[in-house]
């Protein structure tokens, strides 16, 4: 191997980017925009779920139930209906998620057997949406159910302590406000940088056969690892450029906490940006049509990085043949990486295991990609 | 041929198929250090997978191939080391300027860095670039990016050269110019093999091998294939409308094969002496007075049209 070669390669790259602004525009800018419109885009927190009311007894207890709904900051009231039909419209044309019915004789009923009942109505298209709101409007009226049951004790003398037993004090750790953006943004991260990481070396063999230099290219001493290294350099260089912008607008654009230490975050993301530019050369290599290669190689690292990775759908709730798929997933490392020096703080020591991983999965993969390439026209 | 102990290239039956097409279908020959061999063959005759398969680009099926002494099959990389080759399709990098390409082609192929900016000097000057070196490659006319092509392709003193149509979508002066420099290169001892199916270049080839569908079917100095291969004389007969009287001559006595060139007839005959008389007497007893029949030297491509019929007709009785 001469590194001579290499330079000469890498310079020719370097040159070939340098004088194409256009796509060296593309290679900077759509990461910007990816890293907005996902991390915009994708938000996991429910919040301000639509709610009608319809109130068929108007009496004190059942306003104070639904004030206590209105007030809650899970949902945002969108109306005070009058009759059945117009919740049912409400439902029907989605200007409401949940429907809060209470039936005429309410409190009457509460009061006497102390026994209670209010109709929820909730839209489950979304059963997603549903079950959670099902659960936040569950807690609503259990907390209500409570109040009302401590002044039916306190009425008759007794004491809190009688009625919880045992009470749960939560303490949420590494995400405490339990804000679905924090530990979604470093996903992010890792499938822009899978997005573009492939599709900037998807082209650079391709493009190469498709306009007839290559064949002069082949007809040299060249080595296929030399010529490898020269052509992925230059990538790399703009691929960490591309990761700092991310990273930089996980930290100070999104306010993702940043706990551990910048060695780790570049040290892995290194190792990844080499997997992914290794298979768009591996992809950029065995077809030899630039749009081709580009679309393979947006297949081959978006959708496992979108589903398998863990970004945003838990590994662990795949079933098992999943689970054991997601091992395949070199973005299943990086995003495990990636969310624990975040939001832990981890260093290389705790994440040993993903980090060698995610290692021999670059060693490999460089090889593969090196050993794809033959110097001949057959 | 003989056999050329000096010989820098040399093949011995080579035999390369795409599925059930034979492209090159048993070739033997060799060539001498500077020597300058043409391959003259209509497209598709299997000139570029010839030279493809000495690059060691394409893997042959059968027979061997020595280039330099060694055997592009079990060593391509030393052989690449050795040979400069011109592809048919331009292609060197359109986006870098003349110097950036010679020096990444200079980078590749190891130039010794003491003497690569004398040889990118040289290769400049040779493609007449000189104050031109930072233009793009893209904004330069096809002349100049031929000789560019073959200054990359020199760079590294090659013993031995591959040009692969190098002239074809050039103007005349710039090919006139290309073969002074290829007639260089081969008095310095580099041996030149160059395809092409311009027929007038072929006179410009020590030695020129003729090539169709996969088969070499005659090899020799020009004079030596003008003369040998045909292996009778030529007669052209000239007169208004004589291209319509083809049959009829085909019939005269002593014609073995008629050709048409342009608005005259080549017509091979044992003896042009006594032929060129008789021919006229014939043609006017049939009632074509005033035909004019002369002898001339036949051309390359007299030679090639009579070879290449020869060869089907072989094959013809062969099947």
């Amino acid at each position: 191997m001469k590194p001579r070669r290499i330079k000469a390669i890498a310079v020719k790259e370097s040159l070939q980017i340098v004088r194409d602004p256009r796509s060296l525009m593309i290679a900077l800018l759509i990461p910007l925009m990816q890293m907005f419109m996902l991390g915009y885009g994708i938000n996991l927190d429910i919040k301000h779920i639509p709610l009608c009311t319809y109130d068929r007894e108007n009496s004190q207890q059942s306003q104070g139930l639904l004030k206590q709904f209105a007030s809650s900051r899970y949902f945002a009231l969108s109306k005070v209906g009058q009759s059945y039909a117009e919740i049912t419209r409400d439902l029907d044309d989605g200007s409401c998620t949940l429907a809060i019915v209470i039936p005429a004789g309410f409190s009457q009923s509460l009061n006497d057997a102390g026994k209670g009942t209010v109709q929820a109505l909730i839209d489950g298209t979304d059963s997603n949406t549903a079950n959670i709101a099902a659960n936040y409007a569950r807690a609503v009226i259990a907390d209500f159910s409570g109040k009302v049951q401590l002044r039916a004790v306190q009425r008759r003398g007794g004491t809190l302590q009688t009625l919880t037993p045992v009470d749960v004090q939560a303490r949420v750790w590494f995400n405490e406000d339990l804000e679905s953006r924090n530990y979604i943004i470093p996903g992010i991260v890792a499938l822009v940088m899978a997005i573009v990481g492939a599709q900037l070396t998807s082209l650079t063999i391709a493009r190469e056969w498709e306009r007839g230099t290559m064949e002069q290219l082949v007809s040299t001493p060249v080595k296929p690892l030399e010529l490898m290294l020269g052509k992925l350099l230059p990538y790399f260089v703009i691929g960490m450029v591309d990761a700092t912008i991310c990273l930089a607008l996980a930290v100070f654009w999104f306010d993702v906490p940043f706990r551990g230490t910048l060695a780790t975050l570049l040290f892995t993301t290194s190792l990844f940006l080499i997997v992914v530019l290794c298979i768009g050369y591996y992809v950029s290599v065995s077809i030899r049509s630039q749009v081709g290669a580009s679309q393979i190689a947006l297949l081959l690292t978006m959708l496992p990085t979108v589903l398998l990775s863990g970004f945003a759908f838990p590994i662990d709730q795949m079933p098992g043949l999943v689970q054991g798929i997601t091992y395949l997933v070199s973005g299943r490392y990086y995003v495990t990486i990636l969310k624990s020096v975040f939001l832990k703080g981890d260093g290389a020591a705790q994440l040993a295991v993903p980090i060698l991983c995610l290692a021999l999965y670059a060693a490999v993969l460089v090889v593969l990609a090196a050993r794809s390439f033959r110097k001949t026209l057959d | 041929m003989p056999a050329d102990t000096a010989a820098q290239i040399l093949v011995d039956g080579l035999v390369k198929r795409f599925g059930a097409f034979v492209a090159v279908d048993g070739v033997s020959f060799g060539v001498a250090r500077g020597e300058i061999m043409g391959f003259l063959g209509p497209n598709g005759a299997g000139k570029s997978t010839l030279i493809r398969i000495l690059c060691g680009l394409l893997r042959p099926n059968a027979g061997r191939a020595l280039v330099a002494g060694i055997d592009v099959t079990k060593d391509p990389d030393a052989v690449r080391q050795r040979i400069g080759y011109m592809s048919q399709k331009f292609s060197l990098y359109n986006t870098l300027s003349v110097i950036e390409n010679l020096r990444f082609f200079g980078g590749v192929y190891g130039v010794p860095r003491d003497q690569l900016e004398q040889r990118i000097r040289f290769a400049v000057d040779m493609a007449g670039l000189a104050g031109r070196e930072t233009s793009l490659v893209a904004t330069l006319a096809g002349g100049w990016k031929q000789r560019l092509a073959l200054g990359a392709a020199i760079l590294h003193r090659p013993a031995i050269l591959f040009l692969d149509e190098p002239t074809s979508g050039v103007d005349p002066e710039s090919r006139r110019r290309f073969w002074d420099l290829i007639h260089t290169l081969g008095a310095e001892g580099v041996s030149v093999l160059v395809s092409t199916h311009y027929m007038d270049e072929a006179e410009y080839c020590n030695r020129v091998a003729l090539i169709t569908r996969g088969r070499l079917i005659a090899l020799g100095t020009p004079h030596e294939l003008r003369r040998r291969s045909l292996g009778a004389e030529l007669l052209a007969i000239e007169r208004e409308g004589i291209v319509n009287a083809i049959e009829l001559v085909e019939k005269a006595p002593g014609v073995h094969d008629v050709a048409v060139f342009g608005n005259a007839l080549h017509a091979l005959v044992d003896d042009a002496a006594t032929r060129a008389p008789a021919l006229v007497a014939y043609l006017a007893a049939h009632g074509i007075a005033g035909a004019i029949a002369r002898r001339i030297e036949p051309t390359m491509e007299d030679t090639f049209v009579h070879l290449v019929g020869a060869a089907a007709k072989a094959r013809g009785e062969a099947a």
